[in-house]
């Protein structure tokens, strides 16, 4: 792996080789993961404001021993109209990787042809966010031992959700049963379900009613109530696909809740303390997965 | 009696274009030749094959590769016939290929190549479908073109 800019780019064997990784990362200790990328300068251009993948992947440069060199668009030649190529194509001469998020679509693909460097997609506008399948993957197959023949759930707005699009086409990859759950109008693509089911023939099912009863792993994400004019109306089906302790009663002991955060009102925080509760560890696991690509990238 | 259009001796006969299509091929080669061009557009002339059919004729040009591939996308039936000293030299069959480069603009307007100088790609996925190499959208052929 040299970049890493959609998951479409990566086989199953690649998948697994970047889960392999980020296990053997977790485990191992910090004092030799600090020699694997010592001498190597990182590169972080956040064009967007991020939380967990922007702490995440510096984490992960500096647990590998890597030295950060942080770009801020809003105090750089950016503001002064600089072209994303440009920019790039310098930073590319100073550092040995970048991690890219920009709000464009393709913004990375196009880093990644310019740049000599690996680039690392950290999110792409409405369109890929990588190494987020990637930790969803890890995260499913830490907790279960599997990801073939389990029952997940991918709950919201899948309509305008990269995160939902992307690991369906994930858990397709590993074979996994996948029901959609989301109100009628914020249905997947109906072109994107079909291919992610052609490519790999696995079974996706869709519904708007939410029901547990031997769902493995429920995955939840934001209804974008600013996608609605109707404000009444976006209210209405954040309260229908809410995930709070009454929806969770007589759901599987087993079930593992997952969901990329920020979380807002489709999680209450009652739920947080609920066992079933995986989201915090998910973010965690970040890091390794991170590193992981931050390594394995390196080599080439 | 039948309507008569007058042959010509140099240039491009795009025949086979499904009925209706004809106009969206005219407007192709009007995007990319230039307008002193004569051409004619026959609508819904009988067809064996098809019932009817679109025609579209031009003098004095022969089509480049990239312009055929455009022409696919709308009229994917389409044989271009090349004309020399008023017979036909040549004859082909459009075929969209399996990646379009550097001739359409992706209708993405948050793709990046509507923002910097990119080089726009599209793979085709099937005959309904292309994606864009860079923001990975679905777009129809017609939407494309």
């Amino acid at each position: 792996m040299h970049d890493l800019v959609s998951i479409r780019d990566l086989g199953k064997k690649d998948v697994e080789a970047v889960l392999s990784e980020a296990a053997r990362m977790e485990k191992m200790p910090p004092k030799k993961s600090g020699e694997l990328l010592r001498g190597k300068l990182v590169s972080t251009m956040f064009f967007e404001p991020s939380t967990r993948t922007n702490m995440s992947f510096q984490a992960a440069a500096k647990r590998l021993g890597a030295k950060l060199m942080t770009f801020y668009p809003s105090v750089s030649s950016t503001a002064k109209g600089e072209t994303l190529g440009d920019t790039i194509r310098m930073i590319d001469g100073y550092v040995d990787a970048i991690v890219l998020r920009h709000p464009y679509e393709g913004a990375a693909r196009y880093a990644a042809d310019l740049a000599e460097h690996p680039v690392i997609n950290a999110g792409d506008g409405g369109n890929q966010h990588p190494t987020q399948t990637l930790l969803d993957l890890y995260t499913i197959k830490k907790l279960k031992g599997k990801i073939s023949g389990l029952r997940v759930s991918l709950m919201g707005d899948l309509k305008h959700a990269r995160t939902m699009r992307s690991l369906l086409y994930g858990l397709g990859m590993f074979g996994a049963d996948v029901n959609l759950v989301s109100p009628s109008a914020l249905r997947m693509d109906e072109e994107v379900i079909r291919e992610t089911k052609g490519m790999f023939g696995i079974n996706v099912s869709q519904t708007s009613d939410i029901n547990l009863k031997g769902v493995d792993v429920l995955y939840v994400c934001r209804i974008q109530k600013e996608r609605f004019q109707d404000k009444y109306e976006g209210e209405k089906m954040q309260k229908e696909f809410r995930v709070d302790l009454e929806a969770l009663r007589g759901a599987p002991e087993d079930l593992a809740i997952l969901h990329p955060l920020p979380k807002v009102e489709e999680i209450p925080p009652e739920v947080d303390s609920d066992p079933r509760a995986k989201y915090f560890e998910q973010a965690k696991n970040g890091v390794p997965v991170r590193m992981a690509v931050l390594y394995l990238a390196s080599k080439g | 009696m039948p309507l008569m259009v007058e042959k010509i001796s140099e240039g491009t006969v795009i025949d086979h274009i499904k009925a209706g299509a004809g106009m969206k091929v005219l407007a192709i080669l009007s995007d990319a030749y230039p307008l002193s061009k004569m051409a004619a557009l026959i609508m819904n002339a009988h067809s064996r094959k098809f019932g009817r059919k679109d025609i579209v004729k031009i003098e004095g040009v022969f089509l480049d590769e990239k312009i055929a591939n455009r022409i696919s996308l709308v009229a994917p039936s389409a044989t271009i016939n090349m004309i020399r000293n008023s017979k036909v030299s040549g004859k082909r069959q459009v075929k969209m290929p399996d990646t379009l480069t550097g001739i359409l603009k992706c209708p993405n307007p948050m793709c990046i190549t509507n923002l910097e100088r990119a080089e726009t790609s599209f793979l085709r996925v099937n005959d309904r479908h292309l994606r864009c190499r860079h923001c990975e959208r679905l777009f129809s052929p017609e939407e494309l073109a």
